[in-house]
């Protein structure tokens, strides 16, 4: 795939994403009297087609049939981030209504494999979502992670087991 | 159902003004921020459920949803503002 | 009929609990690390538990029979909550970067409250 119809590719997922969106958030498809609504999906067109020729690289950045197994292991790991997110908030419950709050924060430093953009992403929000840590900085060239955790536990987790690390990147294939 | 969606507004509204607390009086802009983060996006779940207790939840629902944008974005102009002294760099 | 509102009631109720320890945690922890991790965790789950609570009771109450606009609402209900799970993350993150960046200094134990 030459570097012209790939940009061709992006520009029209992007369209058919955003005509989706609008179509989904407006709701006027048809009139009354049952014919086609021109007004509203005519500025829907214009609109999507201004954003994709505009913004096509943010969203499309490789081929289709990558991108749809991706998405499927992508929502195998999601299940097993919500779970995680149960978790935490029982974590933090546990330590905020604890008497004595168990803390003891500490900041820790680990490096990825990772590089691509949407991977960096869902694993630092994964990060801030599981139990006891919080993303603060992301060096997107070198994968570099600096956590802040709440005790030592959920610090170890990240550290020693990496079990996240190497879902995230199973994931997007970035070993 | 009205009644309980009128209860959880309230108790949304009460943690709404116990987060109050953190924005007037926390030591330091960042717990401000933080604080004005936290009520912007509890906005969001008032709004929604405000419209559920009129009973027509299809008027609301376009102003929480314009609402979660407009507070993510604010919030994220603020901490670019204080972390380099502007916003366009 | 019933047994929709008992569902619909336990996601709101645990919903609003989840938020409340999100509050508790954002006036009771030592300092403003330690907040963020008691709103950017709690707030997000309560917040997300609520939204759905009330997507299916849209979608089993106001749904059936109404004209298309109002049947869409659950789907803006399901956008807003993919919504919050992508940008209150980010958001606390950006706080942090800047609190970090500026030299906010963490509390570590046996100091003082800040």
């Amino acid at each position: 795939m030459n570097a012209k119809s790939g940009k061709g590719f992006g520009i029209l997922v992007t369209f058919c994403a955003m005509f989706l969106f609008w179509l989904l958030l407006s709701g006027h498809i048809i009139t009354e009297e049952g014919k086609l609504d021109v007004l509203h999906v005519g500025a829907g067109i214009i609109c999507s087609a201004i954003i994709a020729l505009i913004s096509h690289d943010l969203l499309v950045k490789e081929k289709g049939e990558k991108m749809l197994s991706k998405s499927f292991r992508f929502v195998i790991y999601l299940g097993w981030e919500l779970w995680q997110i149960v978790l935490a908030n029982f974590d933090v419950a546990y330590r905020v209504l604890h008497p004595k709050m168990p803390i003891d924060p500490l900041i820790i430093e680990f490096d990825t494999s990772l590089r691509s953009d949407f991977a960096l992403v869902t694993l630092a929000n994964s990060i801030t979502l599981t139990p006891g840590t919080i993303t603060i900085l992301v060096d997107p060239e070198k994968g570099k992670f600096l956590v802040h955790a709440i005790a030592k536990k959920p610090a170890d987790a990240l550290l020693v087991d990496k079990t996240m690390q190497k879902k995230v990147a199973d994931v997007y294939m970035e070993w | 159902m009205i009644e309980v969606f009128l209860a959880i507004a309230l108790l949304i509204a009460l943690t709404i003004l116990l987060s109050l607390y953190r924005a007037a009086l926390g030591p330091g802009v960042f717990n401000r921020v933080a604080a004005i983060n936290v009520i912007g996006t509890k906005t969001i779940v008032l709004l929604v459920i405000i419209g559920f207790y009129f009973g027509q939840p299809w008027f609301f629902i376009d102003i929480a949803l314009l609402y979660a944008v407009l507070n993510f974005i604010g919030t994220l102009a603020f901490a670019k503002y204080l972390e380099r002294g502007e916003v366009w760099s | 009929m019933v047994l929709i509102d008992v569902i619909v009631i336990l996601f709101l109720a645990a919903g609003i609990i989840f938020m409340f320890t999100g509050v508790i945690g954002l006036l009771r922890l030592p300092d403003f690390y330690t907040r963020l991790h008691a709103t950017g965790k709690c707030d997000t789950l309560g917040e997300v538990l609520i939204i759905a609570g009330l997507l299916l009771y849209h979608f089993f109450v106001y749904s059936p029979g109404a004209e298309l606009s109002v049947k869409l609402v659950p789907v803006k209900l399901l956008f807003l909550i993919v919504f919050i799970f992508l940008a209150n993350p980010t958001a606390t993150h950006a706080i942090m970067k800047a609190a970090y960046k500026t030299g906010v200094k963490p509390w570590k134990k046996g100091d003082a409250r800040m």
